[in-house]
């Protein structure tokens, strides 16, 4: 059982076409096609200008990114020297499989929307896959300069400056300069659960039906992404970082008492809050009672609809790549077709998951289809990038087939060992996406963790939030073990 | 056989292989029929030639490269399939691909048992040994069923016995051959007629009846004493996957 890539795909494809029967897929709207025209006709005819809060949420955007990349970059380093600790790999796997919005929506309760909490939302996860990678490329960096000072000072500080940082300081930078990328799509998805950054902007554009100011800021925002690598130059974005700290307001007034209630009463479950004492056995089964409501209630219903959706999104990626590579490569097309197939590609990769669905759910409703759609082009576009580059590593004989019998006999077997790692390396993204996107009304975990922060019951929200990160570790575990039976080797391109 | 039609003809051609001139001056004319050796060294510009006069006409040609190039996480059926993948649509095609058919599946397993592969007809390509990896190569070249055989070294990496088993259908099954060989004895006794390439030119062009052994290990003499290019290429074979 799943020993071959072959047995492996037939049988998640299988698993996908299931779920499918139980996902609900309805197409809500009314007319999608009016509500399709109407958004198109908005990015024919965009608005830029429509105030001097977008260019505001433009300056908050980049702030929140550039010093919350900026902080857990430093942080991953610091603590990446200290991997080998069981309690910090424990520590950086925990952070790391909670989404950024949902430790957005935690501080929310604590900072309220301030810039502490945009913050935080993201050096949090981001430190935690700083940490990961960060350790990852030094453990595969060259040893042999550490190796070449005396034994004795191996261990300090300077010789970890100087004969490991410095010797892997190309890769490091270079993911570093990449999470920035991913960084300013978080931050400007912080918008959606209230922060003032463009994500704020886009969604109430939509909801009140300005489709032109919506595409203004979908155009603005591909903007900064395009743009990236022409403006972040380490100089500028140090320039950037200082501005930006000088720039952002900062309260750090905050209440002592809400913060202790939060943390010492409100987050835990209210059967052991409100208990006299805690070594009452009634205290412990009412939370007991309390905790399988829960999970009756809402939490099977939201794990059931989040492994739906991640198992068909995965597919859903799998098919998108294996379809979409060939406009990309060389080998299949020319360069007319490849120019404009690159550009649908980057259009795809930049906008983040959440946006795309939200756009599609205006289409056609809070079902699971416009989710499955969102995740599967997004995440196929990255890889269809990928594999369409590697193409043009391969060396074929001199009597190779042409067009589809190329395809199919020559290239997509060879490569088909390298889309299966990138695929199950994304999976863990797709399922942390998945739950997330519940926030847009599709029932995964996301939109009951939304709706008991809604409630104001912490409690409730703080335990969906674990039974997440359980999720998160439980896939990813999975995706190691597919990816280890079938020896795929790991690909740092695409961390 | 000189009124034959003239199927690969060469007039003082330059031959230059990822930017280096491999072959200057050559002339060459191989007529429908013949079953020409080409000998040299390493580096000689044999493969060069051969890739050359399969570019000038690859209609009718099965050609045999020195690495057999299979795709590694196909089987061996498939990939002698791929001999005839221009012969069906790709409806038929791609349908082989997960569920083989039939007809394709008894011609093929014929044929992997004439290279000896019988065994191995759904095994991945990535799990053979170099030398079987060859012997799939020749048994795709074998399903195409063209008339002309373009071969470079196609039996270097087989063990005596088998090489002379497979070089005698490769002449049985093709009516022109042009094969490079290193083994100078089988040109002699499989090919009638021997072009010799040392140092980017023909050194030697005659009917093997007219060679001997003697003449042949001369000619290698000699183009040792010229100063013999860098060697281009190995035959480089995938080592066997994991999970095999």
């Amino acid at each position: 059982m799943l020993t071959s890539a072959r047995k492996v795909s037939a049988f998640f494809f299988i698993l996908a076409l299931l779920c499918l029967v139980f996902a609900d897929i309805a197409i809500i709207s009314v007319d999608p096609w009016a509500e399709l025209r109407r958004i198109g006709m908005g990015f024919l005819q965009p608005v830029f200008f429509s105030g001097p809060e977008l260019l505001q949420s433009i300056a908050y955007t980049l702030a929140f990114a550039v010093i919350g990349v900026g902080v857990s970059a430093l942080l991953g380093l610091l603590l990446a020297r200290l991997f080998h600790w069981r309690a910090v790999r424990v520590l950086c796997a925990a952070v790391r499989s909670v989404h950024e919005l949902f430790w957005a929506l935690f501080f929310m309760q604590i900072f309220g929307v301030q810039t502490l909490t945009g913050l935080l939302a993201i050096i949090i996860p981001f430190t935690g896959i700083f940490t990961k990678v960060f350790a990852e490329i030094l453990e595969e960096s060259d040893h042999k300069p550490l190796h070449s000072l005396p034994e004795q000072s191996w261990q300090s500080a300077s010789a970890y400056i100087y004969a490991r940082l410095a010797v892997a300081w190309p890769q490091l930078a270079m993911y570093a300069r990449y999470r920035l990328e991913c960084g300013i799509r978080s931050s400007a998805i912080l918008g959606f659960v209230g922060l003032p950054t463009l994500g704020f902007h886009l969604e109430s554009f939509y909801k009140q039906g300005d489709y032109s100011e919506a595409a203004g800021v979908l155009y603005l925002f591909f903007l900064i992404i395009a743009t990236l690598k022409c403006w972040s130059h380490r100089w500028l974005l140090a320039a950037m970082f200082i501005a930006a700290l000088r720039w952002l307001p900062f309260d750090f007034n905050i209440h002592g008492d809400s913060l202790q209630r939060f943390l010492f009463q409100d987050i835990w479950p209210a059967p052991l809050r409100n208990a006299d004492s805690l070594m009452d056995l009634n205290v412990w089964a009412e939370t007991f009672t309390w905790a399988n409501w829960l999970l009756q209630a809402q939490a099977w219903e939201g794990i059931i609809n989040t492994l739906l959706l991640t198992m068909i999104a995965l597919v859903g990626t799998g098919v998108v790549t294996l379809c979409l590579y060939p406009f990309v490569s060389p080998l299949f097309a020319k360069s007319g077709i490849r120019w404009p197939s690159h550009l649908f590609l980057v259009v795809l990769r930049s906008l983040p998951e959440l946006m795309l669905a939200f756009v599609i759910v205006i289409m056609i409703g809070p079902s699971m289809l416009p989710a499955i759609i969102a995740l599967s082009l997004h995440n196929g576009a990255i890889i269809a990038h990928l594999l369409g580059q590697s193409t043009r590593t391969l060396t074929l004989r001199a009597d190779r087939p042409q067009g589809m019998n190329l395809y199919f006999y020559e290239v997509t077997p060879r490569l088909y060992r390298p889309f299966l790692a990138f695929l199950f390396y994304r999976w863990e993204v797709i399922l942390r996406e998945s739950a997330i996107l519940g926030i847009l009304g599709i029932h995964t975990l996301g939109f009951y963790v939304d709706s008991a922060f809604e409630e104001l019951r912490f409690d409730r929200a703080l335990f969906l939030i674990l039974i997440c990160a359980l999720l998160n570790i439980l896939v990813d575990s999975c995706s190691r073990f597919i990816r280890k039976r079938l020896s795929l080797t790991g690909l740092p391109e695409i961390r | 056989m000189t009124d034959s039609q003239t199927l690969f003809s060469l007039d003082q051609a330059t031959i230059a292989w990822s930017g280096r001139v491999v072959l200057r001056d050559i002339s060459v004319h191989i007529r429908a029929g013949e079953k020409v050796a080409l000998l040299g060294k390493s580096g000689a510009g044999k493969s060069t030639l051969l890739r050359h006069l399969f570019r000038q006409e690859s209609k009718g040609v099965a050609f045999c490269p020195q690495q057999p190039g299979l795709v590694p996480g196909l089987s061996v059926y498939h990939n002698i399939f791929m001999g005839q993948l221009e012969r069906h649509n790709v409806i038929y095609n791609t349908l082989n691909l997960f569920f083989p058919f039939k007809q394709s599946l008894r011609d093929v397993a014929s044929l992997a048992a004439q290279v000896g592969l019988a065994d191995k007809l759904m095994a991945k390509a990535e799990c053979l040994s170099g030398g079987q990896q060859q012997r799939v190569s020749l048994a795709r070249s074998f399903y195409q069923q063209q008339a002309i055989f373009l071969g470079d070294e196609p039996v270097s990496a087989v063990d005596e016995t088998q090489a002379e088993a497979l070089l005698q259908q490769i002449m049985a099954q093709h009516e022109t051959v042009v094969i490079a060989l290193h083994n100078t004895r089988h040109a002699l006794h499989y090919c009638d007629r021997i072009i010799g390439l040392a140092e980017g030119r023909i050194a030697l062009d005659a009917p093997s009846s007219q060679l001997s052994a003697e003449a042949l290990s001369e000619f290698y003499q000699a183009s040792d004493n010229l100063a013999s290019g860098p060697q281009t290429e190995n035959p480089q074979y995938q080592h066997p996957a994991a999970g095999c």
